[in-house]
């Protein structure tokens, strides 16, 4: 991944009196007034970090600079963190979200058919995005909706009793807008 | 807010019940079916029937029979309707009426609503979980506000100690034990910390609870925090969760607002604050310090122990760490009695345990039962056996930290020692039912992909040994592995066991050597015979 804006210019001893980012993009004013809301506290990192992919859709290395230098934080910290949790991701996400449920019931139910069929269909592995940029295909852990299991995620809206054949169909969709 | 403008909100609330209650679920399971757009739809045919003044329509919390979602319950008619849809609101509200609906109904007087014993689950379906004033008509917050004004900390911990209750976590510490623990920890600042990170694959027991009962966690919380002497509460909840997190950012500003949280709460000098720390996925941060570590804002890596939380945990201060089901259980303890609660369940496991049943089983969902209730009855009785005439093989309990219990022995009690003899443990709750067409090494491979993900790389034997195991686990599954394979897969489960630094680790092997212990054929089918025959010298033995 690279970042084609240009890096961070305010020194970390103008923090909090000059706002926003060197870019002028509004996102980096919206993120600062949310680290305020913290008191710019070194363990409300994880929530920082959740509200930056939140406005941008993924953390990349120029924003993670910024959260480091507004933070006072070494960015190796932020790194770090932003790496080690699952939820946060360093690369763009495609238009469209498929998430299919590997939790153990999903799993029993036939969850792995549902990721084959998509991955076979499309052409990329789970945790990749469609070379169009259209369709991200992800893998959860479980997302608690073992009852109506298997259970795929599209666009952020749950859908229940998933199979081949319907998430194919709901794929197909999306690729064809 | 004193004890009498408790009872006027309950008083006001009661006095405003209608006649007939249309029951709506509410929960992730049903919404992900649109039953908010069934309830917006009744609402609409309630309004154009002219019904305002006699029928309520309500939404609630979970209940319990995910698999037949949406569903619709009817006060006081008793019925149940399954499978609900938009399209279907008029032909129900008509129904009020008299005739019958054109929905399919459910039976709720039967085995698998009958059997249930509620005390975590009490509010679940009945309350709205998106009204405090809902709550305090169940008799929300009487226990939090006897306990401030009748009660020292010190009768607090003696009367947890009664009930008897153990960690709904999985490892069944007994609670009175950890707060006195705590309460005794020296310290001018402690710390509350509510375990929401539900992170076991097929376990939902604790989503359930905080999207339909919020306020008993919360009334759970500050109990405790007044027990152990603390005075700032975490909600540690998975960002898998987005409808349980607004749910409990809605009750804490709800509880704020009536005073019974924050400061001074029923005009007592107890102050209490509870924020929310979203998880970032991370199954190793169900662990405790490990999860402490990450509402500090690191790496979820945990520590070795002691030092316990009870003496320094976040921050450095003594910490008490509980489960959500844990928080949950606590008002109706201090509202009924330790005597009452102490009566339920077995022996050494008291009360009762919610499970989520899922996987090969025709009534998938909620279910709370006394402890020592036998497998068969939660997974026959209630459960209805597996669909299509399928045959049970076994049944996981634990996730990723259990075992598998094979068909044979489902008339073992359910409790903490009897699942820990077949060499599963209770785990959170998780129970998935597997039939005769799961291969039982396919199933360790799942887990153990799951455990090597997971690892949080720290400690050595965890972080390769997950990565040996699971390829050995790979190479038995695609028919290339020999006995000396299987003998090395079962030494590994063995070091890994013993030798990693935290839970994770500890319990990584379970699931393989439980289907080894009851399945161990299956297995055997799987290897090859080994190309250098019988007495044959190994290569690596002949180049010394």
């Amino acid at each position: 991944m690279s970042s084609n804006s240009t890096p961070v210019e305010t020194p970390p001893a103008k923090n909090g009196t000059q706002a926003g980012h060197a870019s002028g993009d509004k996102r980096f004013k919206i993120l600062e007034v949310h680290m305020k809301k913290h008191q710019f506290r070194h363990d409300a990192l994880i929530e920082v970090l959740h509200k930056a992919q939140e406005l941008f859709g993924y953390l990349e290395d120029d924003l993670l600079l910024f959260i480091s230098h507004k933070l006072k934080l070494p960015p190796s910290r932020v790194y770090g963190v932003a790496t080690f949790y699952h939820f946060f991701t360093l690369k763009p996400q495609g238009q469209h979200t498929c998430v299919v449920c590997m939790g153990t019931a999903c799993y029993v139910k036939g969850a792995d058919q549902v990721v084959e069929a998509v991955q076979n269909e499309l052409k990329i592995k789970a945790g990749e995005t469609t070379a169009d940029n259209k369709v991200s295909l992800l893998t959860a852990r479980c997302i608690g909706a073992c009852g109506i299991a298997p259970a795929v995620v599209y666009d952020g809206t749950v859908t229940p009793r998933q199979t081949p054949a319907s998430t194919l169909e709901k794929i197909n969709q999306w690729v064809k807008s | 807010m004193i004890l009498n403008d408790l009872n006027q909100v309950k008083e006001k609330e009661q006095a405003a019940q209608k006649k007939i209650v249309l029951r709506c679920c509410m929960a992730a399971g049903c919404m992900s079916s649109d039953s908010k757009g069934v309830k917006e739809q009744l609402e609409k045919a309630v309004a154009d029937a002219g019904l305002q003044s006699e029928v309520e329509v309500r939404g609630v919390g979970c209940m319990k029979l995910c698999c037949e979602g949406p569903l619709v319950a009817v006060d006081p008619k008793n019925e149940l309707y399954v499978r609900v849809t938009a399209e279907n609101a008029p032909s129900i509200i008509a129904a009020l009426k008299g005739g019958k609906a054109n929905v399919e109904q459910t039976d709720p007087d039967a085995a698998f609503f009958k059997k249930q014993f509620s005390i975590v689950l009490a509010n679940s379906g009945v309350v709205d979980p998106e009204r405090i004033e809902s709550y305090i008509a169940a008799d929300g917050y009487l226990a939090l506000h006897e306990v401030l004004n009748e009660m020292t900390p010190k009768d607090v911990v003696e009367t947890m100690v009664k009930s008897g209750l153990r960690g709904r976590g999985g490892a069944g510490f007994p609670t009175g034990l950890k707060w006195g623990t705590v309460a005794k920890s020296p310290g001018a600042k402690k710390y509350v910390i509510c375990n929401a990170d539900e992170g076991d694959p097929g376990a939902f027991m604790d989503r359930s609870v905080l999207e339909s009962d919020p306020h008993s966690v919360l009334e759970g919380m500050a109990i405790a925090a007044y027990a152990v002497g603390a005075d700032q509460g975490y909600l540690y909840v998975r960002a898998e969760y987005p409808l349980a997190i607004a749910r409990l950012q809605l009750a804490i500003k709800q509880a704020k607002q009536m005073g019974l949280l924050g400061a001074g709460i029923f005009e007592s000098p107890f102050n209490f604050n509870v924020d929310i720390r979203i998880g970032a996925g991370a199954f190793v941060c169900g662990e405790e310090t490990a999860l402490m570590m990450s509402v500090e804002g690191k790496r979820g890596t945990p520590r070795p122990r002691p030092p316990f939380p009870a003496e320094s945990g976040l921050f450095g201060c003594p910490t008490l760490l509980n489960n959500v089901e844990t928080f949950a259980n606590v008002p109706a303890i201090y509202r009924k009695g330790a005597e009452w609660f102490a009566a339920i369940g077995t022996e050494k496991s008291k009360g009762t345990k919610v499970f989520a049943l899922a996987g090969k089983i025709k009534n998938t969902g909620l279910i709370e039962v006394p402890m020592g209730t036998p497998l068969r009855t939660i997974v026959e009785e209630m459960g209805g056996g597996a669909p299509d005439g399928g045959k049970i093989k076994a049944v996981q309990t634990g996730g990723p930290s259990g075992g598998c219990i094979p068909s044979q022995h489902l008339d073992t009690p359910v409790d903490y020692e009897s699942l820990g003899k077949l060499g599963s443990i209770m785990g959170s709750g998780g129970m998935i039912v597997m039939d005769e067409g799961t291969k039982m090494v396919d199933v360790a491979r799942f887990f153990m992909e799951f455990c090597m993900d997971e690892s949080c790389g720290k400690c050595i034997p965890c972080r390769a040994g997950t990565v040996q195991m699971h390829n050995l686990l790979d190479k038995i599954l695609k028919r290339k592995a020999t006995a000396r394979d299987l003998a090395k897969l079962e030494e590994l489960c063995d070091m890994v066991r013993n030798t990693s630094l935290c839970g994770l680790g500890q319990t990584a092997p379970n699931p393989t050597m439980s289907t080894l212990r009851f399945f161990r054929n299956e297995y055997e089918e799987l290897l090859q015979p080994d190309t250098f025959g019988a007495g044959a010298t190994h290569p690596q033995t002949v180049t010394k």
